[in-house]
């Protein structure tokens, strides 16, 4: 059996992955996916967790992760089409329209 | 049957709403028509109640009282007496005038402007019927909205400054009260064990006289601005200025009530020893604001900013005729924010029906106008001289028992107040003879049109109105005395170890009545 | 029985509100017909009223109506109640009669006029008024009845509202007469907490049986009301509304200015008898007020050129005589004096109304001259009225003024000082009637030859008016020839009711003086009459140009007189202008300044504070990621550092 400590470094591995990610990239769509990677960072914490304490209730919560992604991705891809529809990019740099 | 009435009233508008939704905002008659329909069914419905009231008890009617949010505690608990009645009633009257008076006034937007009055007409009643803290409290917020959209969007050039200085100046108050409803709650918690926020639970729960001090002292701040007291008026002129019509006619008409409602039905029952403690500054600060109001009101060049000047000096009457607290007094006081609400109401109106047609409401453009306009010239001048408070009118009623009731308690107040009435005419007057008299200056006010059929019919209402409350009042005291009575005997018996009122300063010891004492004192 | 004594104030009221609503629509002789018609049915129903009271012994000559009761609040009730005794019934025979003669003379006066409706309508609301101050029977009634006869004083004077000088002038009016009624007001206060009741019968009663002669309570009431009287009847220091009151048209000047609203004060302290005679020192301020005004006033009228404002000083001077009288506890003189007074002012006023009528609205009387010829009924009448005003013997002023004379020297409150001022006025009031009936009728005339061609007698209905008044003003006075000159007196015997009680209060121990002394002062009286009246012709007649040079040796004197002593001015400046600095100091720096200062000020404060620390927010997706980051590394901190 892989002990614990195992699962929880590649998780926080691919989490920082995930926000390095987020904090380099200039693509929305790189972005999305690097938050997807984070949350599926976190859902592999809950899951050996779940499995190391004999407890089924971190398998629920990775049901639930993975339906708020997919509603996440359904909006936050309609947000980036609609702006890239709106101004031909999908460059994050391009968009400061929530400055003061 | 009869216990449902007040929910049906309150909800009517809410009903309105939610048939106005789906219709396009491009069908403006058919919207307008809903509007007017569910209001006017609003006040018929509320007429009900006023031919249904029991005067002859002080206990609430029509009341219901079940279960909303338990776990707090929170009932749905409403009910109206004596005090409220009357209120009651000009809230869905005035609410109906308005939504008729803009008609042709709105362009734009016409269709939120029907939905923010209507939901504004329930916040209204929902204050005024409220017997819950939570419930009141819910409801005095949800008035706040639609009245910062009302000005906010249908107002004048400088509505922004308006709208957020209205909102601002309120907020400030009723977040107070929001902790002290708490706290009051919380206290009687400790005490008693029982999670409540009713009214009528609270009367009965004796709260020590120094909480009191600070409990009452964040209602009153709430009330007072609401009202709005000197120094917590600058918000109101602005916000009339600002407003447009109808917005202005519930401002006046409705809204100041809230705060003098507020002290009749919250701090004066709950707080008895703060509030009898109190009076002498209420009284200093109410007889300020009647000469302040009227002073400042004198030198305004805005007809409309004129009339919001004098709300101040005419909500200072209420305030002192509530803080001498005695039977003549306090009818006065109620009847007088009845008055108020109909004669400065209908005051509003009349500017905003020249607005509309002559789209300037400075003093200096006008003048000359009972030649171009001679019907609503009559309107104004009856209109004008009720609020300065002519015999037969009823303006008159109120300020004479207020006075009346005052110089019982202290002569001089009533003295210095009376000049307020010196002061009105002044005023009134001298606008009157540069708005309406004279020869005709600008030649844009020589083919102004009079007043159409749907204006007059508006205007009648209230001028009636006028007459009735003047000439035969009877009709509106009955039903409060009892109610007004109680509140004086429940005052009274929780004040036996307080020192009495100073008794006026009349030569008592000569006169065979010279221990004459008014009842419920 | 007497139940129909609220028809009288109705009938006009009802006028009112049919002319005042439909009046535009009907034809003139439809609007007129219903406002003579509607006065003229409260004159028919005051007679009956009179000959009710008279059909009943005359200590049961008081009868109270109720109508409803109109304002109850607790303790405090108020009805709508008539009260007809002796003096409401001689009060509506004058408001109804007078007032009716000059409702049948405005027809003719105002026919030219394209409101004539509401004029009418204007002049019912009044009359109705004015009938419920008069009938009311208790004090809170007879304010409604004394604000309403205000307001239409208000709408009247300002009549012609186009022209600024009657709407300042209407202005005026009710505002100067709100000061009064503000003393007024409080007046009422006092009275209920002292007596715990407004009605007439009651407060009287109370008065009369509980308290004693100089009582402080009563003085601080009898002088608050007195505040109103001399706002309402002109008095000093109040007058000063009347005089610009003659803008309004001159039927009203007659009605309102003359006849009936001005003598509401007197009314109002003979009404209130016995509160005054329990409170000696208000009877002599009543008195000293009243002298003051009849001096003063008649000074004023000396040097005035409008022939209206001659007669509005001439009222104000009869006033104070009036109220000289109430002030000497003379009541019955006074009321006496207030009806001799409606008849034969009225009569002046309506005879100058014709006479500018006849010169196309001309007022001053440097522009007149010679009329006797040209309008002859208008002169005879209006010389009856001249007689009668300066007190000829046997015309009605005559016995009115003498009895005034005659009780301000006898009587225990008064003095040979107020009976020297009522003399000097006498004389002062011959001069100057008698220098306007010079200056319009006699001489030659000073009008331009354009005015001449018009020249015009003025129709029937005002003729019939001026007659009807002239030959009351000259046997008006009959009804009251004091027993000294072999008359029965009856007016006196007649009002001895309503003054019973204060007559009882006052000490019996009236200073008894033989027949003798009063024929002296009488005579002495009408000698300095009939002196004046010869100064007045020599003046004005046979060496006009005296007039001219005295004025000229005292244009000083003239100057100050001529304007009216700068009352006005000194008003403007004392109370007006700093009024109106006061407020605009409230507004701008109170208001303006410091109170939306300190809110505008707070909200300042929170936007610069925040305006410091937003520019945190870029924009930027990267730079809130980062944030976040780094929120979430202190927050993990804060925990590891923890265990």
């Amino acid at each position: 059996m892989v002990p614990l400590e195992y699962y929880l470094t590649l998780s926080a591995v691919i989490f920082a992955i995930g926000v390095l990610g987020v904090l380099t990239s200039r693509n929305l769509i790189v972005i999305f996916m690097s938050i997807e990677i984070m949350l599926n960072a976190g859902n592999l914490a809950l899951i050996a967790f779940s499995r190391a304490l004999g407890d089924v209730s971190g398998h629920a919560f990775v049901f639930i992760v993975f339906a708020v992604a997919a509603a996440e991705a359904a909006v936050g891809l309609a947000i980036i089409l609609a702006v890239f529809r709106n101004r031909e990019s999908v460059n994050a740099d391009d968009f400061n329209i929530m400055r003061w | 049957m009869d216990q449902y009435v007040l929910t049906i009233v309150t909800a009517l508008p809410l009903i309105g709403i939610l048939i106005m939704l789906p219709i396009s905002r491009k069908a403006e008659s058919v919207l307008k028509g809903i509007a007017f329909t569910t209001s006017l069914a609003a006040f018929v419905l509320s007429l009900y109640l006023c031919i249904n009231f029991d005067s002859s008890t002080d206990a609430m009617q029509f009341s219901v009282n079940v279960p909303w949010i338990s776990s707090l505690g929170a009932n749905y608990h409403v009910g109206i007496d004596g005090l409220s009645l009357w209120l009651f009633l000009l809230t869905t009257f005035l609410s109906w005038i308005s939504i008729w008076s803009s008609w042709n006034a709105i362009k734009d937007r016409l269709k939120g402007y029907l939905i923010s009055l209507l939901l504004l007409e329930t916040g209204m009643l929902g204050v005024f019927m409220s017997l819950d803290l939570f419930l009141f409290y819910v409801f005095w917020e949800m008035m706040l909205v639609p009245m910062y959209f009302l000005i906010g969007i249908w107002g004048g050039v400088n509505r922004i400054y308006a709208t957020i200085k209205f909102v601002l100046f309120t907020l400030v108050g009723s977040l107070l009260m929001l902790v002290a409803i708490i706290a009051l709650f919380v206290m009687h918690y400790y005490a008693t064990g029982v999670y409540s926020f009713d009214l009528t639970v609270m009367d009965d729960f004796a709260i020590s006289s120094q909480a009191q001090r600070w409990l009452f002292a964040a209602f009153a701040l709430a009330f007072v601005i609401k009202v709005p007291m000197f120094p917590f008026h600058t918000w109101l002129p602005d916000a009339h200025v600002q407003a447009p019509t109808a917005g202005s006619v519930i401002l006046a008409g409705v809204l100041l009530k809230m705060g003098t409602y507020g002290f009749l039905r919250f701090c004066i029952p709950l707080f008895p020893d703060a509030f009898m403690e109190s009076i002498p500054v209420i009284s200093v600060l109410a007889i300020i604001g009647i000469i302040y109001g009227a002073l400042v009101a004198m030198v305004q060049k805005d007809v409309k900013s004129l009339v919001a000047f004098s709300s101040v000096s005419h909500l200072g009457f209420v305030m002192l005729g509530m803080a001498a607290f005695n039977m003549q007094s306090m009818q006065g006081s109620i009847i007088q924010m009845i008055n108020h609400g109909i004669s400065t109401g209908a005051l509003f109106l009349i500017v905003g029906m020249l607005y509309e047609r002559r789209h300037t409401r400075m003093i200096a453009d006008l003048g000359g106008l009972f030649t171009s306009m001679p019907v609503w010239t009559t309107f104004f001048v009856i209109v004008a001289l009720s609020s300065i408070g002519l015999p037969f009118t009823n303006g008159f009623v109120g300020e004479f028992l207020i006075l009346l009731g005052t110089f019982k308690v202290n002569a001089a107040y009533a003295i210095i107040a009376a000049t307020g009435m010196i002061l009105a005419a002044c005023y009134m007057l001298w606008m009157l003879q540069r708005v309406v008299f004279g020869e005709i200056t600008d030649e844009k006010n020589r083919s102004i049109r009079d007043l159409n059929l749907r204006e007059k019919l508006i205007l009648v209402p209230l001028v009636v109105l006028i007459f009735w409350i003047g000439i035969y009042p009877s009709t509106f005291f009955r039903p409060m005395e009892r109610s007004i009575d109680s509140l004086l005997k429940r005052v009274a018996y929780t004040q036996i170890a307080t020192p009495e009122i100073p008794i006026a300063e009349v030569d008592r010891n000569d006169g065979p009545m010279g221990t004459y004492r008014d009842q419920g004192e | 029985m007497s139940n129909y004594i609220w028809l009288i104030p109705a009938a006009p009221l009802a006028g009112f509100l049919i002319n005042g609503l439909f009046g535009k629509r009907f034809p003139k002789p439809v609007v007129s017909s219903i406002a003579c018609g509607s006065v003229f049915f409260s004159l028919v129903a005051a007679v009956l009223a009179l000959i009710e009271l008279l059909g009943l012994d005359p200590e049961y000559r008081s009868i109270e109506t109720l109508l409803f009761s109109w304002i109850p609040s607790g303790a405090f009730q108020v009805d709508i109640a008539f009260l007809l005794d002796p003096l409401s019934a001689v009060m509506m025979l004058v408001v109804s009669g007078v007032g009716f003669l000059i409702h049948v003379y405005s027809i003719g006066y105002m026919a030219h006029d394209k409101e004539f409706s509401r004029f009418f309508t204007y002049l019912n609301l009044f009359t109705g008024s004015m009938l419920i101050l008069v009938l009311a029977n208790n004090f809170l009634l007879l304010y409604v009845g004394w604000e309403a006869v205000g307001l239409c004083s208000y709408l009247l004077i300002g009549f012609w509202y186009k022209k600024q000088s009657a709407s300042d002038a209407g202005k005026k009016a009710f505002i100067v007469n709100r000061i009064g009624d503000f003393g007024f007001a409080i007046g009422i206060f006092m009275i209920f907490w002292t007596f715990g009741s407004l009605n007439f019968s009651q407060v009287f009663e109370s008065a009369a049986s509980s308290f004693q002669i100089g009582s402080s309570v009563i003085t601080a009431i009898t002088l608050l009301l007195f505040v109103g009287a001399t706002g309402k009847s002109a008095q000093i220091p109040l007058y000063v509304w009347l005089p610009d009151a003659m803008e309004g048209p001159t039927p009203v000047s007659a009605l309102i200015h003359a006849a009936t609203m001005v003598t509401a004060g007197v009314y109002m302290v003979a009404r209130c008898n016995v509160l005054y005679t329990l409170a000696p020192t208000s009877l002599l301020v009543v008195a000293l007020i009243g002298a003051a005004t009849a001096l003063f006033a008649a000074t004023m009228g000396l040097a005035q050129n409008d022939i209206k404002r001659v007669l509005a000083y001439s009222t104000i001077s009869q006033l104070g005589y009036m109220f000289l009288a109430c002030g000497v506890a003379a009541f019955t003189a006074g009321i006496f004096h207030l009806m001799t007074h409606a008849f034969f002012k009225a009569l002046l006023f309506l005879g100058a109304g014709s006479v500018i009528h006849a010169m196309s609205n001309e007022q001053d009387m440097r522009n007149m001259g010679g009329l006797r010829s040209k309008i002859k009924t208008t002169y005879l009448t209006m010389l009856v009225g001249t007689l009668a005003i300066a007190g000829i013997p046997g015309l009605s002023g005559f016995f009115s003024k003498d009895e005034i004379l005659w009780k301000a020297f006898s009587s225990e409150h008064g003095g040979v000082v107020f009976w020297l001022i009522g003399v000097v006025t006498a004389g002062l009031t011959a001069f100057y009637m008698f220098r306007l009936l010079f200056l319009t009728f006699f001489g030659k005339p000073r009008y331009d030859k354009h005015k001449s061609e018009h020249l015009h007698e003025s129709p029937r209905n005002m003729l019939f008016a001026l007659a009807s008044l002239a030959v009351l003003s000259a046997i008006g006075g009959w009804i009251g020839i004091p027993a000294s000159m072999g008359g029965g007196n009856h007016f006196e015997r007649f009002m001895e009711p309503v003054f019973a009680s204060s007559a009882a209060l006052a000490s019996h121990g009236e200073n008894h003086h033989s027949h003798v002394t009063e024929y002296l002062l009488m005579t002495i009286s009408v000698l300095f009459v009939l002196l004046m009246i010869y100064f007045a012709y020599v003046a004005y007649i046979r060496r006009p140009q005296l007039a001219t040079s005295l004025r000229e040796r005292f244009a000083g004197i003239h100057k100050v007189v001529y304007n009216k002593y700068y009352v006005d001015e000194i008003y403007a400046a004392v109370i007006v202008r700093p009024l109106i600095v006061i407020s605009m100091f409230l507004w701008k720096v109170i208001d303006v300044a410091i109170i939306d200062g300190i809110a505008n000020g707070l909200a300042y404060m929170v936007q610069s504070f925040s305006g410091s620390t937003r520019v945190m927010q870029t924009g930027y997706l990267r730079n809130y990621a980062l944030m976040f980051l780094g929120g979430a590394i202190v927050v993990l901190a804060f925990f590891m550092s923890m265990r």
